[in-house]
């Protein structure tokens, strides 16, 4: 066997152990059982406590057979009281985590006084978690069960994702949705269990939930929202284990996890902050573009009969939109960028593509205030309003049917703008 | 000739409450089934009693004569679209794979026919071109499209549909009609929770009338009538009700 020193061998036991527990913890968070982890690694405690007492033995293996032994029997005892009595599961889990905790420390206090420095000292690890206790045998041990538990998810995959995304629809093929549910919970439970010196009873939930939610921010897919939990559950226990001199390992691992979450919460696609605060920036200056294009196209619409060059002026166009001076002079120094337009002195002139963006931006208005008048039955005075609010959004697919729907002859396809023949041959498919 | 779909004297009860008294009912094969009846008269209790998703306090379902458990491959089921969460971190394509799953049994993996079998049900209620979206950018009416064509790559030969025509479209309420006729004329016999009383002659064949007893089951033209909606919709009765609760305390009444 390698001989490790003991700082390789923290990261890696607390790398090995984030990672699995990324992996079940990701099937709790989208079951929605996200606290049953939390309870269970509370109620652990007095377990581990009195697997102590009865048997004085620090060995990895023994202490986890008592925190199963109490963390299922605290689990038993929320079932019977949601089930038999009015109190809600959140009420249930609150008292079970905390009374089973109480107990806990009241037994630490005990075995920790009457021993005062001699073996019992690393009981209190359970706590907060210290990796620095690790031995080898506990490494291996920590290997076996996540990685028995990471097979048995890659083999039931199916089955896991068929039930927590419709566990009614599962039983009605013949699972046994009941016992697929308690087999992904038994997982959470074992992974808690083995890694609870490591990070202690108050914190194991955090890496049970918190990289699935991370992960679930960067993915819509189940497959990669494993590996990617698994990847960063491992991160944050290797770094986390890394920093802790001097720091307690169990909340540097778990800072570092909710250190990720809250990068990925600015940065994630589709869902991260940054984006959403560009996405609504830019629709912004989209809705106050439009508006300018249509106020220009609106005063000008006479003159567009002789010129494809349009002058109007900047007193009338800040009359038509109530427009604070300085924020429409930004409004046209922006599009005069684009090209759209050209600003000299007090006049605003409207470019060749300015006019084409203006016609369209009143198309686009006026086709959808057409629109309500003529099937919604809206008056003619309250469509420019609605109108305001919906033709920035409308898709080009539905500017087709609305063009269709308006024409004259109903059923009629939208027409197209002229294009001039091909000056050379074109392949055409053979017909 | 076997009914397709034979219920015997069954009593379904929630935390020893009947929902649903004494139900004695046969549908035979090849009919399109509406279950009609006011909010409460255990229309989605009987459709998951049937499938076995919710324990009968008496009396037996029976599926071609034979107990539902022994004929879970000829059973198709549509939920309520509700009861998922739509934030699933799953595709469409995804989602209709499930069907093929009771087939398949434990740990095997869906292959390439179970694939092609999710593109034609997806083909069949028109949501191919979606099959790698997300679900949550579905609108109400293609979450229950998808829904069909999981269904309907269980193969069935009975389908239960929990209120398909909930919050979706009138497009998808036609489409997924004529689908289930289709059904009909291969064979099948569809079940189907249904609210809207104007659209009953127009859909199905065959009605189940329901108000936690059962009102009345047969045939559209001489089961549908003012006599029969009038004992479905005229109240529930005071009776049933009081008797339920006095089951759920446990104790006889004063």
């Amino acid at each position: 066997m390698i001989a490790l020193s003991l700082a390789a061998k923290v990261m890696l036991g607390a790398g090995l152990l984030g990672a699995v527990a990324g992996v079940v913890g990701a099937f709790a968070v989208l079951r929605g059982r996200s606290l049953a982890g939390d309870m269970l690694a509370h109620a652990a405690l007095p377990g581990v406590v009195l697997a102590f007492m009865l048997t004085g033995s620090r060995n990895l293996a023994t202490l986890s057979a008592g925190a199963l032994a109490t963390g299922l029997a605290a689990i038993g005892l929320m079932t019977l009281a949601v089930r038999w009595t009015r109190t809600k599961e959140d009420a249930a889990i609150g008292t079970a985590l905390s009374t089973f905790f109480g107990l806990g420390v009241v037994l630490l206090s005990r075995v920790t006084r009457s021993e005062a420095g001699g073996n019992s000292a690393g009981l209190n690890s359970f706590l907060f978690g210290e990796p620095g206790n690790m031995l080898t045998s506990d490494l291996v041990l920590l290997a076996v069960v996540g990685g028995a538990a990471l097979v048995i998810v890659v083999l039931l995959f199916k089955e896991f994702r068929l039930v927590s995304f419709d566990p009614d629809f599962a039983a009605s093929q013949g699972w046994p949705a009941t016992g697929i549910d308690l087999t992904m919970m038994a997982l959470v439970a074992a992974i808690t269990i083995v890694g609870l010196p490591m990070v202690g009873v108050v914190l194991m939930a955090a890496m049970i939930i918190l990289p699935a939610i991370t992960a679930r921010l960067w993915t819509h897919r189940l497959q990669t929202l494993l590996m990617l939990a698994a990847a960063l559950g491992a991160v944050a226990g290797a770094v986390g284990a890394r920093v802790g001199h001097g720091i307690p390992a169990g909340p540097a691992i778990v800072l570092t996890a909710a250190g990720l979450f809250l990068i990925s919460l600015l940065a994630a696609p589709e869902q991260g902050l940054v984006v959403r605060a560009i996405h609504e920036l830019r629709l912004r200056r989209r809705v106050a573009q439009d508006h300018l294009l249509r106020s220009l196209f609106e005063l000008t619409e006479s003159q567009l009969a002789e010129t494809y060059e349009p002058v109007t002026q900047f007193k009338l166009l800040r009359a038509d939109r109530h427009w604070s001076a300085s924020r429409l002079r930004r409004l046209l120094d922006r599009n005069q960028l684009q090209g759209l337009l050209t600003v000299a002195g007090d006049s605003v002139r409207l470019t060749p593509v300015g006019v084409r963006a203006a016609a369209e931006a009143a198309r686009r208005h006026r086709l959808w205030e057409l629109y309500m008048m003529r099937f919604a039955g809206a008056a003619s005075d309250h469509v420019d309003r609605s109108a305001d609010d919906v033709e920035h959004m409308l898709p080009a697919s539905v500017l087709l049917e609305l063009e269709a729907e308006l024409s004259t002859a109903p059923g009629q396809r939208a027409s197209l703008p002229p294009v001039p023949p091909s000056p050379h041959p074109t392949e055409e498919p053979a017909p | 000739m076997t009914p397709a779909f034979e219920i015997h004297d069954m009593t379904v009860a929630y935390h020893r409450r009947p929902v649903l008294w004494d139900i004695d009912l046969q549908v035979p094969e090849g009919k399109l089934v509406g279950i009609i009846g006011p909010n409460g008269a255990g229309k989605t209790t009987l459709i998951k009693a049937a499938l076995g998703l919710t324990p009968l306090a008496s009396g037996k379902v029976e599926i071609y004569g034979k107990p539902y458990a022994q004929q879970r491959k000829m059973v198709g089921y549509v939920p309520q679209r509700e009861s998922v969460d739509w934030d699933f971190p799953v595709s469409v394509h995804d989602v209709v794979m499930m069907g093929t799953y009771g087939r398949l049994g434990w740990i095997r993996r869906p292959g390439r026919t179970q694939r092609l079998l999710a593109e034609r049900c997806l083909e069949q209620v028109g949501m191919l071109p979606f099959a790698k979206r997300q679900i949550r950018q579905l609108s109400g009416g293609q979450q229950q499209r998808v829904f069909l064509a999981r269904a309907l790559a269980e193969q069935a030969r009975i389908y239960f549909l929990d209120e398909p025509f909930a919050g979706v479209d009138a497009a998808t309420e036609t489409a997924i009609v004529e689908l289930l006729q289709t059904l009909r004329g291969q064979g099948c016999t569809v079940f189907v929770v249904h609210h809207d009383l104007e659209t009953v002659r127009h859909y199905f064949d065959y009605v189940i009338l329901l108000n936690m007893r059962l009102v009345a089951c047969g045939p559209v033209h001489s089961t549908f009538t003012p006599e029969n909606l009038q004992k479905t919709y005229g109240g529930r009765l005071t009776i049933l009700d009081a008797a339920a609760e006095a089951m759920r305390q446990g104790e006889p009444g004063p």
